[in-house]
């Protein structure tokens, strides 16, 4: 059961969204992100919408996948709805006991909702399409720049892999530990939030010597197998542009221009 | 000089206290001296803490002698610009098959060694293919590593170091967290990569069964070679073995036993087959039941 956990919960199916670059895919979701706060207005968002709509449309994930992204994240939209609702100065539409509702303060929590739930699902739809492996490779890729100012680019890239990498292992090993302490009388189950965290130390401490013990291992390995930084090394799977990229980079562009110059008029509403 | 050679190699443990002072020294390995041929295949048998997997990774530079020294196809492992000339000579596979594997897909994973060397993209892909097809996990090369069984995780390894094109493959105790089943098919893959590629194999292992098919074993005990020969050369010699605190396969066993009793048998029978042959030579039946005799 521990086993079948994947990380940023990746879709395997074939489409175009999925066989684009991982930079394309990380750059638009940026871009998308940032347009988000951008729209004084209600038709931008429809822009946004119909934006992503395609973008989904195009990559054959079932629309339900999206939706389970955004119950994790239900309680924090409806807060956030309610404190712009009731908190927003301005002039009153309706008010029961203690609180009223301004129209300000409709207009702010039905953008804030609606900013947040695009937000969500742009941002699942490239975790859906993207594997963890291709991600990093992409992020490696995108931030090589930084190196100039000596910020260690591959070593996190491989770091952010090799943690991938031992997720479902470290996984099965606590529930190994686990169980191995519950066949002694250990008791993990019962008590308050306070004493089931204190019931979690004994578990943490073997795990960790496992981990280190892994790590120290693993280090020998990869030396062993000539690893000696990003220096001189050739990729198997190198990141190259083609010409669907190039569309995404383009289609990207047509979404900002459209969305960036209807968004920031005052016209409608 | 053979692919893999030492000479008087020591090799010392420094045990060292909480404030850093020598608490004591432990010397893993003392005074070996051993040559081996290229495309041998050699099996160094001992039980825990008798120096052999320190042994096998001065084979690989991870380890530096304290005395004497190693050569690597002539390199000198304690020249630093060797190191990475060595490491791609002698590939490595260590013991614990889930903290040897990085990539997150088999394919990545055996492309891990010939990235790190630098080799051009198409070329990766293609030793990727071929390796993993010497050790029948083709098939798999989409699959996620952490779905494999310990076997199948353990040939991976060996492809994963293959890709490199080694001379010599230094397997450390491969077998020693895998159930049988995964024992048969790992020893499977290395002997075909001895006999097909004619990869030189160094197994380091305490399975006695897994070393009947080596040309030569080295025997370790407290750091030192206590005994080297064939595997027919080594088992006649099964009183000497029990001292040493090691088993004998079953067959041999069986047929030491036989002979205290005095049944006229060969010295050095191996496996059940031969001991089935012997018993029905000595019988004077010639073939009969040895025929279905189930093969180790």
């Amino acid at each position: 059961m521990l086993r079948d956990i994947t990380l940023g919960q990746y879709y395997q199916t074939q489409s175009l969204i999925h066989s684009l670059d991982p930079r394309v895919k990380l750059g638009g979701t940026l871009l998308y992100i940032i347009s988000l706060f951008f729209f004084r207005n209600f038709s931008g968002y429809m822009i946004a919408a119909l934006f992503l709509g395609i973008v989904i449309r195009l990559s054959h994930v079932p629309f339900k996948f999206m939706v389970k992204g955004m119950k994790a994240i239900l309680f924090l939209l409806l807060i956030t709805v309610a404190f712009n609702l009731f908190l927003t100065p301005g002039e009153e539409l309706v008010s029961f006991w203690k609180l009223t509702i301004t129209e300000e303060g409709l207009r702010s929590a039905v953008t804030m909702a609606v900013r947040l739930t695009l937000l969500i699902i742009g941002s699942s739809v490239m975790t859906l399409t993207t594997t963890p492996n291709n991600l990093t490779d992409g992020m490696e890729k995108m931030m090589k720049p930084l190196k100039v100012i000596r910020v260690p680019v591959h070593e996190v890239a491989m770091i952010m892999s090799i943690a991938l990498r031992f997720i479902p292992i470290l996984m099965e090993e606590t529930d190994k530990i686990m169980k191995a302490q519950i066949a002694r009388g250990a008791d993990f189950e019962s008590g308050n939030i306070l004493k089931r965290a204190r019931a979690m130390v004994p578990l943490l401490v073997p795990l960790f010597i496992s981990a280190f013990r892994r790590a120290n291992d693993l280090a020998m390995a990869m030396e062993a197998r000539c690893y000696r930084g990003g220096e001189g090394r050739t990729k198997m799977k190198p990141l190259i542009y083609r010409r669907r990229d190039r569309m995404g980079y383009l289609f990207l562009a047509v979404y900002l221009a459209v969305s960036i110059s209807v968004g920031r008029l005052d016209v409608f509403w | 000089m053979g692919i893999v050679k030492t000479e008087d190699l020591v090799y010392e443990y420094i045990r060292r206290d909480e404030e850093g002072n020598v608490e004591g020294i432990t010397t893993a390995v003392d005074r070996v001296s051993l040559d081996i041929a290229p495309g041998e295949f050699i099996a160094i048998l001992g039980h825990n803490g008798s120096g052999k997997s320190t042994l096998a990774k001065h084979m690989n530079a991870i380890l530096n002698p304290t005395e004497g020294t190693v050569w690597v196809d002539g390199m000198d492992s304690s020249e630093d610009e060797h190191i990475w000339e060595i490491r791609q000579t002698a590939g490595m596979v260590f013991q614990n098959p889930d903290n040897q594997i990085i990539g997150q897909v088999v394919e990545e994973d055996v492309g891990f060694g010939p990235e790190n060397m630098g080799i051009p993209t198409e070329e990766i892909w293609q030793r990727v293919e071929e390796s993993l097809k010497a050790v029948g996990m083709y098939e798999y090369r989409k699959h996620s590593p952490n779905k494999l069984s310990g076997g199948q995780k353990q040939r991976v390894s060996i492809a994963g170091v293959l890709a490199m094109h080694p001379k010599c493959i230094v397997l450390d105790e491969p077998t020693a967290m895998l159930d049988p089943k995964g024992r048969k098919e790992v020893i499977r893959a290395a002997r075909a990569l001895n006999q097909v590629e004619n990869i030189t194999v160094i197994l380091i292992t305490h399975y006695m069964e897994e070393t009947i098919y080596a040309d030569r074993i080295f025997i370790m005990d407290e750091g030192k070679i206590a005994l080297e020969g064939t595997p027919r050369e080594i088992f006649s010699q099964v009183e000497r073995l029990k001292d040493l605190r090691l088993d004998v396969p079953q067959a041999t066993l069986l047929s030491h036993e036989l002979r205290k009793k005095g049944i006229e048998l060969p010295e050095g029978i191996l496996t059940a087959q031969e001991l089935a042959d012997a018993l029905a030579e000595y019988a004077g039946i010639s073939g009969g039941p040895g025929r279905n005799a189930k093969k180790r």
